[in-house]
């Protein structure tokens, strides 16, 4: 087989100056099968662009193609950025975000740390565990998390059923086993002689903390910030469990249970909504491309 | 050489230790693992103390009084539906997967094949879809499967395909729920594969050509070897995260038409969340467990390995 395709190719060889025109062929047909993926990949956030431009009266008449937008408004953003419950909403998911993200970097920073670099008796096992835990899917724990507050709140009196807040205590089991792994990652490649320059001056684990991880790591630091945000940003299963009332709703869901109503669909309006809810995420990957990406290879991840 | 003196060092280290006081290396642990209680008690309290209870849980009957034993297990397996969750979550699962790495794999080696410098920009374009909330991006297409309104039927009709009932028709909702997770997960597969075509040495192709092999032996005999691991690995996640699968399912088809597109996600958020049922609820939620596991083992295996070699 490998012989006679090396015949062959030899048998082709002598025609000279036809490497370089292979070369474009392929760089061609490069480009025609990207030109093919990336319309699939986009057709659909470029339509619901489309559609958030259009009235009702103009998604509902069925001459001419839906892929064009005869009168564009603006009238469908409007509408909602007017509303006082899609406020609420993205009031919502954005308190819930940056509590997340804070308290996920704290817990993250200190484990992976201390997992890094200071061992004790276990944390080999610990970071296999976290690991473990990162692999562990939502869609497993949400009933027996669900029950767990409702025993909660028998026992304490605190409501933590439909309360926006009890997501901040959850979003964490998502987000901190990633951030600490790859933590790890970027703590571990730090070289030891850095620390133990700082441990001859006299320093504290604290301060070699702050003052020589914490920079040194600085990229490591803003892909986990970027996962923790997206993360507790797009969850849709867990404030589909725990809220239901819509002062409590999060962005996503709030969209997909309150626009969705009845038979009479404002299509226009929904896919406003989805875009501005997609927006934050996506202009953090527009500014912060490369830190977003090295945050998903670290590691291999989720998908 | 350097093996010498790397075990001179090993020897050296033991005798070095007992001069540092015992009590230091012991407030040094301590602080380490202060350090780490946070995530030890999150992971204790909100991951590995719900598992054990969704365990128990799946022991009791409907208002949660009475121990009843495997007796949820039993029902669901008199339950036709329930087996039709189950062989529709292979169906999702597996098909989605392989598809993700096909045409992950695809973009990857097409934008690997660009001039380096327009590959950030094209890029950025093809990983969009990762970055949108799925629920969101679902809804979009769940807009443009719209029965009445459907803009991809419009397309087709322009070539003169009929009109499809991506969603009304169990099969084709089937498909299209696979379809957009396909559309979601892929790009992922794509940015992961790049990353490993870029560390895979140029001289192996070099050599290959020489050998007079073609693109295609290049493929089979060069960047798949290479790539193996990365590929094991991220099919074992995507496989385990597309199980587990929620938001697609649930925005759109619900489940429906006739239960056909249940996952064991929606069909457990159904029954535990909707229907108030939640010991059954979390019975069918720890049918996702097996997957989970043998997945775990191997990804543990293969990073155990990757420790051993470095």
């Amino acid at each position: 087989m490998a012989a006679a395709a090396t015949l062959s190719q030899a048998g082709a060889a002598p025609r000279y100056g036809s490497l370089k025109r292979q070369r474009q062929w392929a760089l061609v047909l490069s480009y025609i099968c990207l030109a093919f993926f990336v319309i699939f990949f986009l057709t659909p956030p470029v339509y619901m662009f489309l559609t958030s431009l259009k009235t009702s009266r103009e998604i509902s008449s069925l001459d001419g193609s839906p892929w064009m937008v005869h009168a564009p408004t603006l009238s469908n953003y409007g509408g909602l950025l007017t509303s006082a419950q899609f406020l609420t909403f993205f009031q919502n998911s954005l308190t819930i975000s940056v509590i997340v993200v804070i308290v996920t970097m704290v817990i993250s920073v200190f484990a992976a740390f201390s997992l890094a670099r200071m061992k004790f008796w276990g944390s080999t096992a610990l970071a296999t565990g976290v690991f473990l835990t990162y692999l562990v899917p939502e869609t497993l724990l949400f009933i027996p998390l669900f029950k767990t507050f409702v025993f909660l709140r028998d026992v304490t009196g605190i409501e933590f059923i439909n309360r926006w807040y009890v997501l901040c205590i959850i979003y964490p089991t998502l987000t901190v086993p990633f951030c600490t792994w790859i933590l790890i990652g970027y703590f571990a490649s730090i070289p030891k002689e850095l620390d133990e320059a700082a441990i001859v001056d006299g320093a504290s684990y604290m301060q070699i903390l702050f003052k020589v991880f914490l920079p040194v790591a600085l990229p490591g630091l803003i892909a986990a910030t970027i996962f923790a945000f997206t993360v507790s940003w797009a969850n849709f299963l867990y404030p589909m469990a725990f809220t239901t009332t819509s002062d409590q709703l999060t962005l996503n869901v709030g969209i997909v249970t309150t626009l969705v109503k009845g038979d009479v669909f404002n299509w226009g309006q929904i896919m406003a909504g989805a875009l501005m809810a997609a927006a934050p995420p996506l202009i953090i990957y527009a500014f912060l491309m490369d830190y977003y990406i090295a945050g998903l290879t670290a590691g291999a991840t989720k998908g | 050489m350097a093996r010498a003196t790397t075990a001179g060092s090993v020897v050296l280290a033991p005798a070095a230790r007992p001069i540092r006081s015992g009590s230091l290396s012991r407030r040094r642990s301590l602080i380490a693992f202060t350090m780490c209680l946070p995530l030890i008690l999150l992971i204790g309290a909100l991951v590995v103390y719900p598992f054990f209870y969704s365990l128990h849980l799946a022991t009791l009957n409907k208002s949660m009084t009475k121990f009843v034993g495997l007796g949820n297990f039993a029902f669901l397996f008199t339950r036709e539906t329930f087996w039709m969750v189950v062989r529709q979550s292979v169906i999702f699962a597996v098909s989605a997967v392989i598809a993700k790495a096909i045409i992950g794999l695809m973009v990857a080696h097409v934008v690997h094949a660009l001039p380096a410098k327009g590959q950030r920009k094209w890029r950025g374009m093809l990983l969009v879809p990762w970055v949108i909330p799925p629920a969101m991006s679902t809804l979009g297409w769940w807009w443009m499967f719209d029965p009445s309104y459907s803009a991809l039927n419009w397309l087709l009709g322009l070539v003169g395909a009929g009109p499809v009932p991506w969603l009304g028709d169990p099969y084709w909702a089937r498909f299209s729920v696979i379809l957009v997770n396909v559309w979601f997960g892929a790009p992922f597969f794509m940015i992961m594969y790049l990353a490993a075509l870029k560390s895979v040495p140029e001289t192996l192709y070099e050599a290959a050509a020489i050998d007079g092999a073609n693109a295609w032996q290049k493929l089979i005999y060069v960047t798949l070897p290479m790539l193996r691991n990365i590929i094991a690995i991220t099919v074992l996640f995507s496989l385990i995260v597309t199980f587990a699968n929620f938001d697609i399912v649930r925005v759109l088809t619900g489940g429906g038409p006739r239960d056909m597109t249940h996952v064991f996600a929606t069909y457990a958020f159904k029954l535990g969340i909707e229907s108030n049922d939640i010991p059954l609820g979390a019975c069918v939620s720890l049918f996702m467990f097996p997957i989970l596991a043998i997945a775990a083992v191997f990804i543990l295996r293969d990073i155990h390995q990757r420790g051993t070699q470095v």
